[in-house]
C-alpha cells in the first residue's frame, strides 16, 4: 500500500497517465452516450476497470506516482479537462451537467472541511449554497456590483447565515448539532416559500455571469473552433473546483488541518493541549459555507433561474451523501462520488422516478464493499515538509 | 535529586470535587514543590485521577482553589491551563490512533506553533521550518527510549504496541517544554520488566529536562519507590497521609485504607 522505506525508489510514473487518461475517457463516455443499453455497458466497463485497479495496485501504484510528481498530476489534470472540453465543446446538456458536477463537488469539498476534518455535522449544505445563490439574485436585481464580487458576497453571506447558526451548533453536542443544521435545512425551504419579497415558490430570475468583461452568454471562439458558452461555466467551475482542492489539500497538510483532527478526535486531549475547541469548529463551518454560498451562487447564475425547489433538504442529504460515498475526509473521493451522484440520475432514465430509491441503494451498495468509501482517507504523513 | 527548592509550584486548597452526591475530592489541600517527583497513590476510585482531571481543568471544581506558579486557575478552561506550563498523560491512553506520531506529539507542541490560516496555508516555507523543528525535537525526545521509535515518526499511532503508545504520549506531554507534567499510570499495562524499563526512561527524561517537576500515579509501588521524592496517599478523596514513601508505606492508616479495600 504504502511505500515500505522511505529509501525505497521512486514508484513508476506510468499509472498517472494512464489513470488520467482513464477517467478523461470514462467521464466523456458517460456524458455523451446516451443509447441506455450503451451507457449501462460502459457503466459496466467502467467499475470494473475501477474495482480491478483497487483489487491489483493500480490505485495504490497511482497515489504513489500522483503524491511523488504533484506538478505532473496537476498538468495531466489540465490537459485532460482540456480534451474533454474540446470533445463535449457543443453539448450544452453534458457541458451543463459537468459543471453542476464541479458544482457539487466544490460544495461537497467545503463539507469535507466541516464533517472529513473537524466532524461538524452539516444537514444544510443546500441551503447554505441557495444563501449564496438567492444573495446572487438579490444583488443581480440591484445592479452596479461586479460579478465577482457578487460570487464573493454569496459566500460571504452564506458564511453570516452560518454564525447566526454556530451558537446552538456548538451548545448542543453530537447528533443535536447535526439536528441544527438539519432544522435550518429545512426551515430554508419553508421560509422562500412563503416569501414574495424572494420570489416565492416561483423563484427569482437572475442574468449569467460577466467576469471582467467577458460575458458567458457568448460562444468562445478559438482557433477556428466555436465552444458552446457553456464551456465558460466548465472552465470557471473547474477553476473554483482546482482551487478549493489545492486549498483543501494545503489545509490538510498544515497544523490546522492536523489541530481539526484532533478536535474530531478527542476533544479532551485537544483542550488539555490548548486547543479551543469551539475557535476550530467556527473556523471549519465557516470555511466550508462560504465555498458552499460561492458555489451556490455561481450554480444560481448559470442556470439564470433559482426556486427553493433548488435547494431542499434532499439536496443537503445528497451532499452529504457524495462525502460518505467518496470517503469522509479524502478530498479526491468527492470528483467520482458527485459524478455518480449527480450525473446518473441524469443520464439513466429509468432511475428519474425513483431518484431517492437509487442514491439508497447506492449508498448502502457501495459502503458494503468499501466501508471507508470509494477513496478511503489515508494517514497524513508530514515527512515531505518536515524533511525538506 | 535532594537539591530541592522548597517553593510550592502548584497548591490546592479545600480542593473538593462532586458527582452528585459522591464526593470524589474532599476539601484537598496538597503542595507540589518546584522540581519534585510527588507520587499520587491510593486505593482504587481514591480520586486520583479526577484530581489530576481537576487541576488540568478537565473536571470543574465544586468547592476550593488550585494555584500554579501563584496564580489562581481554579476557574480556568482547559485549553487555557497549558499555556501556564502544564501537560500531561491520561489512564486510558488517549492518542488520536488515525493520527501519525508526528501529528500526535505536534499537539503537545501546539501553543508554540503559528495557528494563522494565512501562515499554514500560503507560507509554506515558514511552516516546512516549524515541522522540521517539531520533527528534530520529537525525534530527540523519542531518542530518549533508545528504541526504534525514531524512525516510526511519521507511522500511524495505531501501528504502535501499547507500550510505544505510551511512550509517544509521554513525549506529547514533553515536547511543550511544560513546567508541571502529571502522569496517570504511565506503567498500565505493561508487563514488570516494561516496567522497570519505563521507570528509567523517566528519570533519564527527568534528568535531561532539568528541574522539571512531576506528580506521578501508579498503582505499581515499585516505581513509586524508586522515583518519587515524596507520596500522598488517598483514600476516599481525602488525604490521608504524606511523606517519603519508606515512611507511608509503613503508617498504618495507609496499610489499613489498601487492606480494607482489597
Ligand atoms: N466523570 C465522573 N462522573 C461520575 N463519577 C466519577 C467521574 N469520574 C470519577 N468518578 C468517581 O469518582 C471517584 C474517584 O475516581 P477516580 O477516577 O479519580 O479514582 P482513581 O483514584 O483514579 O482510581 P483508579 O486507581 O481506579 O484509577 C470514583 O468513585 C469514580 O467512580
Ligand atoms: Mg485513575
Amino acid at each position: 500500500m504504502t511505500p515500505t522505506s522511505r529509501t525505497l525508489a521512486r514508484g513508476p510514473v506510468w499509472p498517472l497517465f494512464v489513470a488520467v487518461a482513464f477517467a478523461a475517457v470514462a467521464l466523456t463516455a458517460l456524458v455523451l452516450i446516451e443509447n441506455q443499453k450503451l451507457l449501462g455497458a460502459a457503466l459496466a466497463i467502467t467499475a470494473a476497470v475501477c474495482f480491478c485497479a483497487a483489487r491489483f495496485g493500480g490505485v495504490a501504484a497511482t497515489e504513489v506516482a500522483a503524491s511523488e510528481n504533484p506538478w505532473l498530476l496537476r498538468g495531466l489534470l489540465t490537459l485532460a479537462s482540456l480534451a474533454v472540453i474540446f470533445v463535449l465543446r457543443d453539448d450544452n446538456f453534458g457541458l451543463l451537467m459537468l459543471a453542476t458536477v464541479l458544482i457539487y463537488a466544490t460544495i461537497c469539498l467545503g463539507l469535507t472541511v466541516q464533517m472529513g476534518y473537524a466532524g461538524l455535522t452539516n444537514f444544510a449544505a443546500a441551503a447554505f449554497a441557495g444563501t449564496g445563490g438567492y444573495t446572487a439574485a438579490m444583488l443581480g436585481q440591484q445592479g452596479g456590483l461586479p460579478d465577482a464580487l457578487v460570487l464573493v458576497c454569496g459566500g460571504l453571506v452564506a458564511v453570516f447565515i452560518g454564525s447566526l447558526l454556530i451558537l446552538p451548533v456548538l451548545r448542543t453536542r453530537g447528533h443535536y448539532g447535526a439536528l441544527t443544521t438539519m432544522a435550518f435545512g429545512v426551515m430554508f425551504n419553508v421560509f422562500l416559500d412563503a416569501n414574495d419579497f424572494f420570489g416565492g415558490p416561483q423563484g427569482l430570475k437572475l442574468p449569467g455571469i460577466n467576469l471582467f468583461g467577458w460575458d458567458f452568454t457568448n460562444d468562445i471562439h478559438i482557433f477556428g473552433l466555436v465552444l458552446s458558452s457553456y464551456v465558460n461555466y466548465v472552465i470557471l467551475t473547474g477553476i473554483l473546483t482546482a482551487l478549493a482542492m489545492i486549498f483543501v489539500g494545503l489545509l490538510d497538510r498544515s497544523w490546522v488541518g492536523v489541530w481539526f483532527d484532533v478536535v474530531r478526535l478527542d476533544e479532551t486531549a485537544a483542550s488539555v493541549f490548548g486547543l479551543k475547541i469551539a475557535y476550530w469548529k467556527v473556523l471549519a463551518f465557516t470555511l466550508g459555507n462560504f465555498l458552499a454560498g460561492l458555489m451556490g451562487a455561481v450554480y444560481a447564475k448559470m442556470t439564470g433561474f433559482i426556486a427553493p425547489a433548488n435547494f431542499t433538504f434532499g439536496d443537503s442529504l445528497v451532499m452529504v451523501s457524495i462525502v460518505i460515498l467518496g470517503g469522509i475526509g479524502n478530498r479526491w473521493g468527492v470528483l467520482p462520488a458527485a459524478l455518480i451522484v449527480v450525473l446518473l440520475p441524469e443520464k439513466l432514465q429509468f432511475i428519474q422516478e425513483y431518484r431517492l430509491i437509487f442514491y439508497a441503494v447506492l449508498v448502502i451498495a457501495i459502503l458494503t464493499m468499501r466501508p471507508d468509501g470509494l477513496v478511503a482517507r489515508r494517514v497524513r504523513k508530514l515527512h515531505t515538509e518536515a524533511s525538506a | 535529586m535532594t537539591s530541592l527548592s522548597n517553593d510550592v509550584l502548584l497548591e490546592s486548597r479545600g480542593l473538593t470535587v462532586r458527582f452528585g452526591g459522591l464526593f470524589a475530592l474532599n476539601e484537598l489541600n496538597i503542595d507540589v514543590r518546584n522540581g519534585e517527583v510527588l507520587g499520587l497513590i491510593g486505593p482504587n476510585g481514591s480520586g486520583k485521577t479526577t484530581f489530576l482531571n481537576v487541576i488540568s481543568g478537565v473536571y470543574s471544581a465544586s468547592a476550593g482553589k488550585i494555584s500554579l506558579g501563584g496564580i489562581d486557575i481554579t476557574r480556568e478552561k482547559a485549553h487555557n491551563i497549558s499555556s501556564y506550563g502544564l501537560s500531561r498523560t491520561f489512564q486510558r491512553s488517549r492518542l488520536c490512533l488515525s493520527l501519525s506520531v508526528f501529528d500526535n506529539i505536534a499537539l503537545g507542541a501546539q501553543r508554540t506553533l503559528n495557528n494563522g490560516l494565512w501562515h499554514n496555508v500560503v507560507q509554506r516555507k515558514a511552516f516546512a521550518a516549524e515541522a522540521r523543528k517539531i520533527a528534530e525535537e520529537a525525534r530527540e525526545l523519542l531518542g530518549v527510549f533508545n528504541t526504534a521509535l525514531p524512525d516510526k515518526l511519521f507511522d500511524p499511532a495505531i501501528s504502535l504496541g501499547m507500550i510505544d503508545r505510551r511512550r509517544v504520549e509521554i513525549c506529547r506531554a514533553l515536547i511543550g517544554k511544560p513546567k508541571l507534567v502529571l502522569l496517570d499510570e504511565p506503567s498500565a499495562g505493561m508487563t514488570h520488566d516494561e516496567t522497570d524499563q519505563v521507570v528509567d526512561e523517566i528519570l533519564g527524561i527527568r534528568k535531561s529536562l532539568g528541574g522539571l517537576t512531576i506528580i506521578i500515579v501508579e498503582h505499581e509501588m515499585g516505581l513509586i519507590e524508586r522515583v518519587t521524592d515524596r507520596c500522598v496517599v488517598l483514600n476516599y478523596g481525602k488525604k490521608i497521609c504524606e511523606g517519603k514513601f519508606r515512611d507511608v508505606a509503613a503508617d498504618p492508616v495507609v496499610r489499613e485504607a489498601y487492606l480494607g479495600q482489597a
